[in-house]
């Protein structure tokens, strides 16, 4: 489903991916971990089209086709979703009026009262459901927009969603949470394949990984199974660091 | 960037009519045609006498020296048309099929008797220098309420005009308000009776058809002790290449414990110069408001006023504007508080665009003795590009100690990072940029009835439209 193949990236003139290479099929569920400065974030913003970042080399092929001359919007149309790090605030705009901008070019057959019903639900289900009519993020707790990010991703039912750091300002009810939500999202839709990029382990316990991928300085040095995740919080990123470098 | 394309924008409004007029003036302003205008009104000897005075202050008072360029107004004095009727000036029609067909048309085009049929309590539309239509629900006419335009005012309630007239906006306010007072046509009179309130909007709607023209009209409402009224005016024009003036004279007076709210939706073609001086006296716990989306026009200088003249008189005054090409928005805002415990409250919105230049111009004043007096000032920029401009001059003159006063102003840019963000969700560029422009002026439209909310948001999203991709 997403073939990432030697990719290389750069951004105002640093390289920041050094050749990444990652086979994610239907309805798995990869982690990618990694220390602070590895590049997790950026492969995330890459795969979504950010325009800031500089494809060297390489190529992001979905479902058969190189993502990489489509812009973000397109590439949501054709299913990818990125839950953001750092969502941003955008005053003035209600949570749903943008959402259903998102359905409507997504060209949804949906009513807004039918429309509205798909917004509580996915809302609810993050407890959020008095947010729909917030303006998006504002005054929303670090928590809040997490959530409010993998509600969206519930309400727009991507193929392949790239969470990124999902879990950092989460206490630990809400990382439990958001990974059964997700659990659940994927239950009910089996063919929806996630990217979960995170620093610490705990919300894999929520929702678990079929692979496991290091990143370290703009590479994925290793990967393995859910098991790698454990040992990596177990013995920290160093370790594993002075193993590969071995 | 692609190049945008103001005529296509636009088109909707731009059309021009070949009508047959019943009375055009010669071009360039004289005391004959003010004299003429006056007689072809069948105006008392009073109120020619004023526009008489108006005229030599007019003549005398120079340009104003301060703010954006006005040579070429300047120049236009001596050219333009000031009075232009095309209907009959003493005979108003009550109902649209007294309109003639051609200016009917038009105003179908715009969608204003469909607007009075749906959501308002009364219309007033105006042609150039007259109106030509004008009606009020009969309900509102039984209680006393009073909307009619200025000229018919003066012939069937000359006592109330008088009494009013000029006294909030006197004509030596500035060169534009005595040029307004000389050659004044047309414009709404509105007088609600004491402790009624009027629910659904009136609604004037201003239409300049003719080139090189001035438009002058004058308003005056009068909101009498605990009523309540909500005014709304549009204007629209067609292009042309040379450039025309509007300059209106709009007085409030809003009695103890009255509420009043004026809107503006201004859209003029970009040939056109605007003009206007609005000022309202509000009493003892009256509220009034101002609320302006400045779109259009050449030059727009606007700063609506409020002397708050008794206790627990209090404004708000809302200012959203828009400066594209070509185009200065210099708008701003008044609150002169003469008496204590009076409030105002100020938010000036700007978005320039394409090189577009807009203002925040204001005055805060308190005199000594006006204790607890609250007053915030807050003007946000929002630039979308590195060619636009935005400044902010506010002159504030505080003799009171016993005072809060805030002011705040922000300039700011959309970031490609929130760009980006939408468009992962699968908004399309121009669509996250409306979006977000539409976000920023959220403010004054939800101060608006729903289907001018609805119509101005379709207006920025077509100028956003035309500037990305």
């Amino acid at each position: 489903m997403l073939e990432i193949k030697n990719l290389v990236v750069s951004v105002d003139g640093n390289r920041i991916l050094k050749g990444v290479n990652l086979t994610i099929d239907r309805g798995q569920i990869h982690a990618i971990m990694g220390p602070n400065g590895s590049g997790k974030s950026t492969l995330a913003s890459v795969i979504m089209g950010h325009p800031a970042y500089e494809v060297e080399d390489g190529d992001i092929i979905f479902e058969g086709e190189s993502v990489l001359p489509l812009k973000a919007d397109e590439r949501a149309k054709k299913g990818l979703f990125l839950a953001f790090q750092h969502p941003f605030e955008i005053d003035g705009v209600r949570v749903s009026q943008m959402l259903w901008k998102a359905v409507q070019e997504r060209g949804w057959k949906v009513s807004p009262v039918e429309f509205r019903k798909i917004l509580k639900e996915s809302y609810g289900s993050l407890k959020m459901e008095d947010f729909i009519d917030r303006y998006l993020n504002v005054g929303f707790s670090g928590g809040e927009k997490k959530r409010s990010e993998v509600a969206q991703l519930l309400t727009l039912k991507p193929k392949l969603a790239i969470l990124d750091e999902i879990d950092s300002g989460l206490d630990i009810d809400a990382v439990k949470l958001v990974g059964e939500e997700l659990t659940r999202a994927k239950e009910k839709n089996p063919n929806m394949s996630l990217l979960i990029i995170t620093h610490y382990q705990r919300i894999l316990n929520f929702i678990r990984p079929d692979f496991v991928h290091v990143m370290v300085d703009g590479r994925i040095v290793k990967s393995g199974g859910f098991e790698l995740s454990l040992e990596l919080e177990e013995k920290g990123y160093e370790s594993l660091l002075r193993e590969v470098e071995a | 960037m692609k190049e945008y394309e103001l005529e296509f924008d636009y088109s909707r409004y731009a059309f021009k009519d070949e009508i047959e007029y019943k009375y055009i003036g010669k071009p360039g302003l004289s005391r004959e045609l003010i004299e003429e205008i006056s007689h072809i009104k069948g105006e008392p000897d009073w109120m020619r006498e004023i526009r008489l005075k108006a005229y030599e202050h007019f003549i005398r008072r120079p340009m104003p020296n301060w703010g954006p360029d006005l040579s070429e107004v300047e120049a236009m004095l001596d050219k333009i048309v000031y009075y232009a009727s095309p209907t009959d000036p003493q005979r108003k029609a009550r109902s649209w099929d007294e309109v003639p067909e051609a200016i009917k048309r038009t105003f179908e085009r715009l969608g204003i008797p469909e607007a009075e049929r749906k959501y308002l309590a009364g219309v007033t539309a105006q042609y150039d220098s007259e109106v030509v239509y004008h009606k009020i629900r009969e309900d509102l006419e039984r209680k006393g309420v009073i909307f009619t335009d200025m000229d018919t005012a003066v012939r069937e309630y000359p006592d109330l005009v008088r009494e009013y007239f000029g006294t909030v906006v006197p004509y030596s306010d500035n060169k534009f308000a005595a040029l307004n007072t000389a050659v004044w046509s047309g414009g709404s009179f509105v007088y609600v009776p004491k402790g009624v309130e009027v629910d659904i909007p009136l609604q004037t709607y201003f239409r300049i058809n003719l080139e090189n023209f001035g438009q002058f009209e004058r308003t005056l409402i009068i909101a009498e002790e605990g009523s309540k009224v909500h005014y709304i005016e549009g204007c629209t024009a067609p292009i042309y290449s040379t450039h025309s003036l509007h300059s209106a004279v709009v007085e409030i007076i809003a009695k103890p414990g009255s509420h009043v709210r004026y809107t503006t939706i201004q859209n003029w073609a970009r040939h056109i110069y605007n003009l206007v001086t609005k000022r309202a006296i509000a009493y003892r716990d009256a509220f009034v408001e101002w609320v302006n989306g400045e779109l259009g026009s050449k030059v727009t200088m606007k700063y609506p006023g409020v002397i708050l003249k008794e206790p627990g008189a209090r404004t708000e005054i809302l200012t959203v504007s828009y400066a594209g090409k070509g185009q200065i928005q210099d708008s701003g805002a008044k609150a002169i508080h003469l008496a204590p415990y009076t409030t105002s409250t100020i938010t000036s919105k700007s978005v320039s665009k394409d090189g577009g230049r807009t203002s925040y111009r204001g005055i805060l004043k308190v005199v000594k003795g006006a204790k607890g007096v609250k007053s915030s000032v807050r003007c946000d920029a929002l630039l979308l590009d590195p060619i636009s401009r935005s400044d902010t001059y506010p002159y504030i003159e505080i003799e009171e100690s016993d005072v809060h006063i805030g002011h705040e102003a922000t300039v700011g840019r959309i970031g490609d990072d929130q760009i980006f963000y939408l468009m992962s969700r699968g908004l399309t560029e121009a669509e996250a940029y409306s979006l977000i422009v539409l976000g920023f002026i959220e403010p004054f439209t939800k101060t608006l009835p729903m289907e001018y909310a609805v119509e101005l948001n379709r207006l920025i999203e077509l100028e956003m439209e035309g500037s990305v991709g």
